[in-house]
C-alpha cells in the first residue's frame, strides 16, 4: 500500500525543480499569501469604519436580552450576556449532534448488516430504506419530521400521561427528572468499584483460559455485582432518590425534563438521513472482507455469531472507519439546519440573533466557522486515534 | 446558508470594493436603470408579492415612489425579498439600496450597524395574538405561555422586558421568518404568535380560519417603522426621506393621484411649490423639479397608499390612529418644501 502511494510523491516527477529554488519558491509564496492576508484584514477593518459598522468583540459580555427556549446551562433573557448565548447554542448544537451520532450509528450499524442478510423481506427493506433516504434532500426530511411530529402530537388540552408520570403533547415530552437526595453519591461511588471490580474478574478469566484453555463463565456474578452493589448502598441509605414529575398548568408544562419537538424532530431527521449513508458504508466494509476469511473461520469450527464478531466485524471495522468519520462530520455540521425548525442550536442562536441584534456580521460569522471548524477537527482526531489504535500491527 | 453568502459579501465588498462606492448611490442607481429595494415579501399589505409575481404593499409603495421620483417610472425597482435576520447585512453589503421592510427605528440600530432611518412611515406597537378558544383576554394572562416569534426582531427582545417587568414567565420558540413562526402558532406549537400589531392583522388573514383568532388590546412596546439606507450618502437619504415628506404634504394639500394635474395650475404657494411649478428644490435633491408630481401621479399621497394597500380599502382595515395627519390628532408630520 504505501510503495504505491510514495511513487506518486512530487520528488519522484522527472521535472522537480532544484532543493535550494524550490524552497525558496515556497516561502516567497508563503509571504505573498500572508501579506494579501494582513492587507485584506486591514482593508476590512478600515471599510467597516468608514460605513460606521460596529467592529470588534466588545459586544461579548453586553446583555443579550432575548428568550432561548432550551437551555443546558442557566441563562437568563434580561442578564445574561450574548458570550453566554454563544455557550448556550453551542451546547444545544454538541448536544444534538452527540445523540444523532450514537444513534446513526446504531441504526446504520443495524440497517448495513440486515441488507446482507440472506432474509429475502429483510434485505429488500433495508435496500428500500437506504435509496428512499439518500436520495430525499435532508432539509426537507426535517421539514417533513418537524410537521409529522408537530401534527401528530395531541394539543396541550388532550395531553396524553405516560405511565410513570410523563406528559407527551405538542410542546413537547415531559418526563419526570430525578432528584438526588443525600448519599445518593455513595450509590454512584458502590458502582464504579463493582465496575472495577467486574474488570478484573474477567481479565482474571480471561488468563485462566489462556493458560488451562477451560471458559468460566463469570457474566451471571458480574451482572449480580454491578446491579446489587449499588442497590444495597442505596438500601441502606433508605432510597434518597425522589422524582420532580411533571404536572399540567394553564398554557405549560411545568416541572420535570422538556424534550422540545424542534429537538426530536431533528435528532430524528440527523439519525434516519445518516443512518442511511452509514448503512452502505457497513455494507462496503464487510463486502470488502474477502469471503475466504469467513470460509476459513467456519472451517476452524466457529460458529455464526462468533464469525462475525472475532473474524468479520475487526476487518471490516478498518475499513469502515475513515467513511464513517466523513459522515460524523456531516452530521455536525448539518445539523445547522435546525435553524429552519427554530431548535436553538449555534446557528440559529449566535448566527442568527446575536447577528442580527449586534449587526457584526463579520466577527460573528467568522467565530460560528471557527467553532464548526474546531468540532469537526476534533471528531476527526478522536476518530484517528481510534483507527489508529485497531489498526493492524505488523509483526 | 443565504445568510453566509451575505456576511461573506459583505466581507468581500468590504476588502476589496470600491472605497469610494457608498457615496454616490443615486449615480449608481441611474446608471443600473432601477433601484434595489429590500422588501419584506411575506407579509400581506406592507410586501408581498401577488402569484403573477407583482409586488404590492404600503413598503411597496414606498420603494415604487422613490423610483417615480427618479425615472418617472415606478416599475423600474427591483424588489428583493429579505428575512428580519437578513436585511441589514444585506443593506450593509450594498445588495440593496434602500430597506423598506417594516424595520423599527432604535438608537442602537441607527448607531451600530452602519445605516441611517429616514422618517417614520408607520408607527406600530408590538401585539399578541391568539386563539379564540384559549379564552384569554389580556396579554397579562399569558404568564408561562408558549409564544412564536420571529428571530432578529425587536419583539423577541421586546417580550424579555414586556415578561420580566409583569413578573411573568417566558417561554418563546423563536423562528428565522415570520412565516416559519406563523405556520408553528398554527399547528398549535405556541399559544400566542406576537409581532407588531399591524403585521397581526395581516398574517391573521393567512390562516386558514381567520374569525377564530383575536388580537390582544395591549400594545406592549413602540415601533416607529422607517426606511433606512446606509450611513454616509447624505444626498441618498435626503431623497428617501423627502419622498415620503412629499406624500405626507401632499395628503394635507389635497393633493391625490386624481386630481393632480389639476392641482399643477393651482396658485396655492405650498402646491405650487410641492408639485415644481415654483422653485428648484427636485434639483437641489438631485432629481428633476417635478420629483414630487411623479409620486403623487403614479403612486398618490400618503393617506390613498395607506388607505390601499393596508386601510379600508384592504383586507386588513387598519384604522389611521397614530397614522392620521397631524393636522387630525395623529402624528405625520411632513416638514415644509421651500
Amino acid at each position: 500500500m504505501t510503495e504505491k502511494i510514495q511513487g506518486l510523491l512530487p520528488q519522484d516527477l522527472p521535472h522537480r525543480p532544484r532543493r535550494i529554488g524550490g524552497i525558496v519558491l515556497q516561502i516567497a509564496l508563503i509571504v505573498v499569501i500572508a501579506g494579501l492576508a494582513y492587507g485584506a484584514i486591514l482593508d476590512l477593518a478600515q471599510n467597516l469604519a468608514r460605513a460606521h459598522v460596529a467592529s470588534g468583540f466588545g459586544f461579548w459580555n453586553n446583555t443579550a436580552g432575548f428568550d432561548i427556549s432550551q437551555t443546558l446551562i442557566s441563562y437568563s433573557p434580561s442578564t445574561s450576556s450574548f458570550g453566554r448565548a454563544f455557550w448556550v447554542g453551542l451546547l444545544n448544537t454538541l448536544l444534538v449532534a452527540a445523540i444523532g451520532i450514537v444513534l446513526a450509528t446504531v441504526l446504520g450499524f443495524v440497517v448495513g448488516i440486515a441488507r446482507l442478510s440472506r432474509n429475502w423481506l429483510i434485505a429488500r427493506l433495508a435496500g428500500g430504506y437506504v435509496e428512499l433516504i439518500r436520495n430525499v434532500p435532508l432539509l426537507l426530511q426535517l421539514l417533513f419530521w418537524y410537521n409529522a411530529v408537530l401534527k401528530s402530537l395531541p394539543q396541550l388540552r388532550g395531553s396524553v400521561a405516560l405511565p410513570g408520570g410523563g406528559i407527551l403533547n405538542n410542546r413537547g415530552l415531559f418526563l419526570p427528572r430525578p432528584e438526588f437526595g443525600p448519599y445518593f453519591a455513595a450509590a454512584l461511588i458502590a458502582l464504579f468499584v463493582a465496575i472495577a471490580v467486574a474488570i478484573v474478574l474477567r481479565d482474571w478469566a480471561r488468563r485462566r483460559r489462556e493458560r488451562t484453555g477451560r471458559q468460566i463463565r463469570i457474566v451471571l456474578p458480574v451482572l449480580i455485582l454491578v446491579c446489587g452493589l449499588p442497590l444495597a448502598v442505596l438500601a441502606l441509605a433508605g432510597f434518597p432518590l425522589g422524582f420532580s414529575v411533571p404536572h399540567m398548568g394553564r398554557f405549560n408544562v411545568s416541572g420535570g425534563v422538556e424534550i422540545l419537538p424542534e429537538f426530536a424532530a431533528l435528532v430524528l431527521a440527523l439519525t434516519v438521513y445518516t443512518a442511511a449513508f452509514i448503512a452502505e458504508v457497513v455494507r462496503a466494509g464487510v463486502l470488502a472482507v474477502p469471503a475466504g476469511q469467513t470460509e476459513a473461520a467456519q472451517a476452524l469450527g466457529l460458529r455464526s455469531a462468533a464469525t462475525l464478531r472475532l473474524v468479520v466485524v475487526p476487518q471490516a471495522m478498518r475499513v469502515i472507519m475513515p467513511p464513517l468519520t466523513s459522515q460524523y462530520l456531516n452530521l455536525i455540521k448539518n445539523s445547522s439546519l435546525a435553524v429552519t425548525i427554530g431548535y436553538p442550536d449555534l446557528v440559529q442562536v449566535f448566527a442568527g440573533s446575536v447577528l442580527n441584534i449586534t449587526g457584526q456580521a463579520v466577527e460573528v460569522i467568522a467565530i460560528t466557522m471557527a467553532v464548526y471548524l474546531a468540532i469537526s477537527l476534533f471528531t476527526s482526531l478522536l476518530m484517528n486515534l481510534y483507527a489508529r489504535a485497531t489498526a493492524i500491527v505488523e509483526r | 446558508m443565504k445568510r453566509l453568502a451575505t456576511a461573506m459579501t459583505l466581507a468581500t465588498v468590504a476588502l476589496f470594493g470600491p472605497h469610494a462606492a457608498w457615496a454616490q448611490t443615486l449615480g449608481s442607481i441611474k446608471d443600473r436603470g432601477e433601484l434595489i429595494c429590500g422588501a419584506n415579501g411575506t407579509l400581506a399589505g406592507f410586501g408581498l408579492p401577488d402569484p403573477q409575481g407583482n409586488w404590492t404593499g404600503f413598503d411597496v409603495d414606498f420603494c415604487r415612489a422613490i423610483a417615480a421620483a427618479i425615472f418617472n417610472d415606478p416599475t423600474k425597482v427591483k424588489f428583493v425579498p429579505l428575512t428580519a435576520k437578513d436585511r441589514f447585512t444585506a443593506l450593509q453589503s450594498g445588495e440593496v439600496d434602500v430597506l423598506s421592510r417594516n424595520t423599527s427605528w432604535t438608537l442602537s440600530r441607527d448607531t451600530s450597524l452602519g445605516l441611517d432611518f429616514t422618517a417614520v412611515n408607520f408607527y406600530d406597537g408590538q401585539g399578541f395574538m391568539v386563539r379564540k378558544s384559549l379564552k384569554v383576554s389580556s396579554a397579562l394572562e399569558l404568564n408561562d405561555a408558549a409564544l412564536c416569534v420571529q428571530q432578529g426582531t425587536t419583539s423577541e427582545l421586546n417580550l424579555t422586558d414586556y415578561f420580566r417587568s409583569n413578573h411573568m414567565g417566558l417561554k418563546t420558540v423563536t423562528f428565522a421568518t415570520g412565516d416559519e413562526a406563523l405556520k408553528a402558532y398554527e399547528s398549535g406549537r405556541c399559544d400566542a404568535y406576537t409581532t407588531d400589531s399591524s403585521a397581526l392583522y395581516g398574517e391573521r388573514l393567512r390562516l386558514p380560519e381567520p374569525s377564530q383568532h383575536i388580537v390582544l388590546p395591549e400594545i406592549i412596546s413602540k415601533e416607529p417603522l422607517s426606511p433606512a439606507v446606509r450611513h454616509g450618502d447624505n444626498q441618498w437619504s435626503d431623497i428617501v426621506r423627502w419622498t415620503h415628506f412629499a406624500m405626507v404634504d401632499a395628503e394635507e394639500l389635497g393633493v391625490t393621484k386624481a386630481n393632480v394635474d389639476e392641482k399643477l395650475k393651482s396658485s396655492d404657494p405650498e402646491t405650487r411649490r410641492l408639485l415644481g411649478s415654483e422653485g428648484q428644490y427636485g434639483e437641489a435633491l438631485g432629481l428633476t423639479n417635478d420629483w414630487a408630481y411623479r409620486i403623487i401621479k403614479h403612486i398618490g399621497n400618503y393617506g390613498e397608499s395607506f388607505e390601499r394597500n393596508v386601510g379600508q380599502g384592504s383586507p386588513l382595515k387598519i384604522v389611521r390612529g397614530l397614522n392620521a395627519l397631524w393636522t387630525k390628532g395623529g402624528l405625520q408630520y411632513g416638514p415644509p418644501i421651500r
